[in-house]
């Protein structure tokens, strides 16, 4: 699956996105943002605090209890500041 | 109209006309007119919006639906830019059109506070120093908290 970073976390990871395969005891968004904090360095770094970031599966915004099953592209949302 | 993110400028006067043209049942029509803004004392020399397009098309649609049904609104239209704006260019676009005054008022108001809290956009001021990615702010949560 890919998953897309935003904004500031895109800049502090120093790219817009990643292509990765989480095992399958990775099952909802928590999970996921639990296991990439665990892959490198700078993940663990930006994604130390998970609660602050929304998440989408597909282009929906989703709560972190949500299954990512079936999903193709994730994305990793900082507190939006728009409008 | 409906929902529109864009990259390129856009006219709020041109696009006011043409959503009031479309009816002649409605009695009221609300415009807000979001506006890049430098001050004397945060002077900017542009504003850097960073967008999801495809998330903000999908979740701004799926608030005007909402916006549409919970106000009995005849129509509602988002436009959104996104890049690089100068001081004075408008950045967003709310429009209402409802039968009475207080619907028009309360669903424009709705779509922006949510707008503030829920769409994928990320700001960054570019000054003189070089640039930074502004904050999201309490008040802003606190003013999508109402319609809860």
């Amino acid at each position: 699956m890919k998953i897309l970073y935003f904004a500031w976390l895109r800049e502090r990871l120093n790219r817009g996105e990643d292509e990765v395969t989480p095992p399958p005891s990775v099952t909802t968004i928590a999970d996921l943002l639990n296991w990439l904090a665990n892959q490198d360095e700078a993940l663990a770094l930006a994604l130390a605090n998970p609660a602050q970031f929304k998440v989408s599966l597909d282009a929906r915004i989703q709560p972190h209890d949500a299954p990512i099953a079936g999903a193709s592209t994730i994305a990793i949302l900082p507190p939006m500041t728009g409008g | 109209m409906s929902v529109t993110i864009t990259g390129a400028p856009f006219d709020p006067g041109a696009l006011s006309n043409a959503f009031l043209a479309q009816s002649d049942s409605a009695g009221a029509a609300v415009t807000f007119t979001g506006i890049v803004r430098s001050t004397p004392d945060r002077p900017i020399t542009a504003l850097i919006l960073e967008c999801y397009v495809e998330l903000a098309e999908n979740e701004i649609a799926t608030l005007r639906a909402e916006a549409i049904k919970r106000f009995a609104l005849l129509d509602a239209s988002i436009v959104h830019r996104h890049g690089r704006l100068l001081p004075g260019q408008p950045i967003m676009q709310v429009m209402t059109l409802a039968s009475h005054r207080q619907a028009a008022f309360d669903g424009a108001q709705f779509l922006m506070d949510y707008l503030k809290t829920d769409a994928p956009f990320w700001k960054q001021e570019e000054t003189a120093a070089g640039t930074d990615w502004v904050e999201a702010k309490p008040d802003d949560d606190a003013a999508r908290q109402r319609w809860t």
